[in-house]
């Protein structure tokens, strides 16, 4: 090929690209009715508003207690929601992976469960329990758990199968059931992946909490959607810097427990 | 014989830190989740009787599903206008995260800057999404603008990580090669930074795209940003009609899959791995 031809080929392909995203933007903003100049201006006014307004106060101190049993009561339903369906999820891996489903056709079921339960939102689950649970901590609770389940099934599917089949074939060869080999074998290899995708799937569903708990009228974001919709501005920036400093910190456990096991 | 076999049973796992940290994080969150669970607000419902609720509701959501107020076409335009929340965000996201990330990556920035850049982004990253849609809906009211706003932030914040990551990983020596021939900042990102990353670079919007598409649906049935977020919350709050929730669920879950399938291919084709 030509040196010029080459590098107007490539001029060119770039040149669509930048036409296509164009395009695509211009139509979302279309279909969305986004008003362009208003979002540009909107985020320096926001900020010069918070530097006035949005500062914790001396009410929202007083209402710290409040606050943290509600943060309390987020991360739990998190941490509990998560390691349910890790457990959970571990076992619809093993029915679901090439090398430990007891029966082939186990996998394709279990793999369409993991699908459904995780490619609804969040949000949708919680829309979908509201009808059941109504404002209770079950809504939520039930709403993190499908999600993780999808997930953690999914990703124990891909770390099962990427141990391979040479553990479990040499074990076989010694004679022992399948419950051993699962339980000696395939269950102590996957572990530690196992753990850190429970910790990133908690740091994710903290976040989601915070979302369901506006729809549902439960935990730290109905406080803070409280808060809001009462103008109590210094009680909601409490609110925001509380469940910062929630998810910071676990990021930084996780980091810390992953360096070391995996 | 039997007196020269060890009295105890043989450690089948060495006691080692990795092992004793495993066993410890276990442990607590099986603690945790007992204590959230003996705390979660139950506001006096009958578990059992719910949860036998929620088997028959979840068999009108997906058998009974039938559109009552919308027709098939204003359904698809919603599902469009979510599709243009996402991909809207993540386009401003990606172009703004692009240089922002430049000064996130240790090989190419200082350290004093590159410290700087990803505390901030890390800060944003923590603050849930929704949180900086109704923080913008303040000044913006709430819809549209509002959630593009927010979404955009949290976009920027997470894609800063993943892009900054990626240059991080480039190979050094064809940084060298370009500073030792004389390129300046500029030329060795757009002739060999860009260039190397650039599918690694497209494969993390699409993920955040993914994302973004199930973050817009949120944001219609929370934030008001429309879309078929929106008509979710009225089907399931409002009109209380799990049968059309159940269509709307159908359609963001068969979008969900396909979006999914494609993420799938093309984190093979760059062989990403870890999520953010």
């Amino acid at each position: 090929m030509q040196p010029d031809t080459f590098f107007r080929r490539r001029r060119l392909q770039s040149l669509l690209f930048f036409v296509v995203i164009l395009s695509v933007t211009y139509g979302s903003i279309v279909l969305t009715q986004f008003d362009v100049v208003r979002g540009l201006l909107a985020v320096p006014q926001a900020f010069a508003w918070a530097v006035v307004n949005f500062i914790p106060d001396e009410r929202a101190w007083s209402r710290l207690p409040n606050i943290l049993s509600k943060l309390q009561e987020t991360v739990l339903v998190a941490i509990a929601s998560s390691t349910i369906a890790a457990v959970l999820g571990l076992g619809l891996a093993l029915f679901g992976a090439n090398t430990t489903r007891p029966h082939p056709w186990f996998s394709l079921p279990a793999r369409a469960i993991a699908s459904v339960f995780r490619n609804i939102d969040v949000s949708v689950w919680a829309l979908i329990l509201l009808f059941s649970f109504g404002q209770s901590g079950f809504t939520g609770f039930f709403a993190l758990f499908f999600v993780t389940l999808g997930f953690i099934t999914r990703v124990m599917i891909e770390t099962i199968d990427e141990v391979g089949v040479e553990p479990i074939e040499a074990l076989r060869a010694t004679g022992a059931s399948y419950g051993a080999i699962i339980s000696q074998s395939v269950i102590p290899s996957c572990l530690p992946q196992l753990i850190s995708w429970l910790l990133y799937m908690i740091e994710t569903n903290i976040r989601s909490a915070t979302l369901v708990g506006i729809l549902t009228g439960t935990g730290i974001g109905f406080l803070f959607d409280l808060y809001f919709k009462n103008f109590n501005y210094g009680s909601a920036s409490l609110v925001v810097l509380v469940t910062v400093a929630a998810v910071l910190l676990i990021e930084t456990v996780s980091n810390a427990i992953r360096r070391i096991i995996l | 014989m039997e007196a020269s076999l060890p009295s105890r049973r043989i450690r089948l796992r060495p006691r080692n830190r990795a092992n004793t940290v495993l066993q410890v994080t276990l442990i607590t969150l099986v603690l945790l989740t007992a204590y959230g669970l003996v705390t979660l607000d139950t506001r006096n419902i009958d578990v059992f009787a719910a949860l036998g609720n929620m088997f028959n509701d979840f068999r009108i959501v997906f058998l009974e599903a039938r559109l009552e107020r919308l027709s098939w076409f204003e359904l698809f335009r919603e599902l469009m206008i979510t599709v243009g929340l996402g991909l809207l965000t993540t386009v401003t996201g990606g172009i703004i995260a692009f240089f922002l990330s430049l000064f996130a990556a240790q090989n190419l920035t200082p350290r004093q800057v590159t410290d700087t850049v990803k505390a901030l982004m890390a800060f944003i990253r923590a603050v849930p999404t929704v949180l900086w849609v109704l923080f913008f809906a303040v000044t913006t009211g709430l819809g549209s603008v509002a959630a593009i706003l927010g979404m955009t932030f949290h976009s920027i914040s997470y894609l800063v990580k993943a892009y900054a990551e990626t240059f991080e990983e480039l190979d050094s020596g064809i940084l060298e090669a370009l500073r030792a021939s004389g390129a300046n900042w500029w030329q060795t990102v757009f002739q060999a930074v860009v260039p190397s990353t650039a599918s690694a670079l497209l494969s993390w919007t699409f993920v955040r795209f993914e994302i973004n598409f199930s973050v817009a649906i949120a944001m219609g049935a929370t934030a008001g940003a429309g879309g078929i977020g929106f008509d979710m919350f009225m089907a399931s709050a409002f009109y209380l009609d799990l049968r059309e929730l159940g269509v709307f669920t159908y359609a963001v879950l068969i979008f969900a899959i396909l979006l999914e399938w494609t993420a799938t291919r093309l984190k093979e084709t760059v062989g990403i791995k870890r999520p953010v």
